[in-house]
């Protein structure tokens, strides 16, 4: 039974035939699981605590920060610093407080996926690595319950629901991740910030969609949309019989390691800054160009963009795109120091480097964010 | 015979910055392998070292995945017209305390 005051807030709903009083009371009885409380997860939140889902979880372990702030609409100035499960239980309280706001504060993982997702009766995914999604995926095959997929990069966004009773899942479309560093993620590629909210608001329709059980579903269709263009293009998706997780013989009949899968078995510790025949630290770098050393060279291997934005002095700028096209340009008899953001194009840069033949090659460990922190707290971050 | 490949931001460091490039063929396999004597940097993404395609880069004909076709035998149209759809992960940003 809905309330008098729940009849009025959900009347627009409660007078269309496709959502109705059976509809909204749908909607009240429904859970819904969003993994992350950033781009994606935030706009999708806010809708479906806005059309009375009554029972919202969030899974984020992170706190809000000032760059999350251009597309991140579940939390405010005043939030930074703050947890963001803390800030999306205010914001969605305060938007709808017959919203039951489940938050759990930890990293999805393999061991706690399937305890966490139990009872839910859709998942939204908006996570940022490749791991977690499929974690997410296998998860949701696995327990049966649908899985509304978005992704975003730059100004590109893709949407789909995977894991529903008879429809495709992620590993149909992409059996394996690729291999660490080949895909540059947001932090790195940048993301235009209302495309979130196209996607992750897409995500919430559909989670709408599944539980009102009205209209056609994404399933077996994979949505890509294009921001700049303002395009969207619809791809076919198929149930793979051969797939190692839905397929009519799954070989993954529980949660693996998602590390391992995703190569990334041996994340490195932060690496202690120490200055090797192939690293250099920006407390070395700065030395170095004190000295005015004439036989340095500061090649930052980052976008145009990024190098208005704070530089170090005297770099030359070849974004890594470019780096195997213009190694012409550069002068093998000098030291040639290679920066980047935070020191992982500028690894993959200068290994390009040592392979055309350059001799004398370091990586600036920490890139041009130590640089800032440890040498010239002058510059902005980003 | 022309036809058009449509190249997702993530690779179009690779093409110039271009997002789509016109190329020839009669097959799938000979678009693609047109398109990367255009822009030799887009190899390592698109092939393994063995120039199988790789798995997590998904190839369109239209509409239809490669793989429900005849793959990279796939007899082309003029005017049809090839993406390339790679796995993006991206949403919430990374968490700091990972």
């Amino acid at each position: 039974m809905l309330s008098n005051d729940e009849v009025k807030r959900y009347s627009r709903h409660l007078i269309m035939p496709e959502v109705g009083m059976q509809g909204q009371l749908r909607l009240k009885a429904g859970k819904v699981l969003c993994i992350g409380a950033g781009g994606l997860g935030s706009p999708a939140a806010l809708y479906l605590a806005a059309a009375g889902i009554g029972t919202i979880g969030i899974v984020d372990f992170d706190e809000v920060d000032f760059s999350n702030l251009q597309r991140q609409i579940l939390h405010g100035t005043p939030d930074v610093g703050r947890s963001k499960l803390q800030s999306a239980r205010d914001r969605l309280t305060a938007l709808n407080p017959n919203v039951n706001v489940v938050t759990y504060e930890t990293a999805l993982s393999s061991s706690n996926a399937l305890e966490l997702f139990k009872g839910y009766d859709v998942v939204v995914d908006g996570t940022d690595n490749f791991p977690t999604r499929y974690l997410v995926n296998d998860a949701c095959v696995l327990l049966g319950i649908p899985n509304a997929y978005g992704s975003i990069f730059r100004f590109e966004g893709q949407a789909s629901v995977f894991g529903a009773k008879d429809g495709p899942c992620y590993r149909c479309l992409y059996p394996e991740p690729p291999p660490p560093g080949l895909v540059p993620s947001c932090a790195e590629g940048g993301v235009l910030g209302v495309l979130p909210g196209v996607i992750g608001t897409i995500q919430a329709t559909e989670a709408i969609k599944l539980i009102i059980g009205v209209g056609e579903p994404l399933i077996g269709r994979f949505l890509i949309y294009d921001a700049l263009k303002m395009r969207f293009r619809e791809l076919k998706l198929r149930k793979d019989p051969d797939c190692p997780v839905c397929g009519t013989r799954p070989t993954v009949r529980e949660l693996i390691d998602y590390e391992q899968f995703c190569g990334m078995a041996a994340v490195p510790p932060e690496p202690l800054p120490t200055s090797s025949d192939r690293d250099i630290t920006v407390e070395e770098l700065k030395r170095k160009i004190d000295a005015r050393e004439r036989n340095l060279f500061v090649l930052d291997v980052r976008e145009p963009q990024e190098f208005e934005i704070c530089r170090i002095p005297g770099a030359v700028l070849i974004p890594l795109g470019e780096v195997l096209r213009r190694v012409g340009e550069l002068d093998p008899s000098k030291e040639i120091v290679v920066q980047c953001k935070m020191g992982g194009r500028s690894a993959k840069a200068a290994e390009i480097l040592r392979a055309s033949g350059f001799p004398n090659v370091k990586n600036l460990t920490g890139g041009i964010l130590a640089w800032i922190d440890r040498v010239d707290p002058s510059q902005p971050k980003y | 015979m022309s036809n058009r490949i449509l190249i997702p931001t993530p690779l179009r460091p690779f093409t110039n910055k271009q997002e789509s490039v016109e190329v020839s063929g009669a097959t799938v396999g000979e678009l693609l392998a047109d398109l990367t004597r255009r822009h030799d940097g887009l190899k390592p993404h698109l092939y393994t070292e063995d120039g199988r395609l790789r798995s997590f880069v998904n190839v369109y004909l239209n509409d239809e995945d490669i793989r429900y076709l005849e793959k990279e035998r796939t007899p082309v149209k003029p005017g049809d017209t090839l993406s390339i759809v790679p796995s993006v992960a991206g949403g919430a940003p990374r968490s700091r305390r990972r």
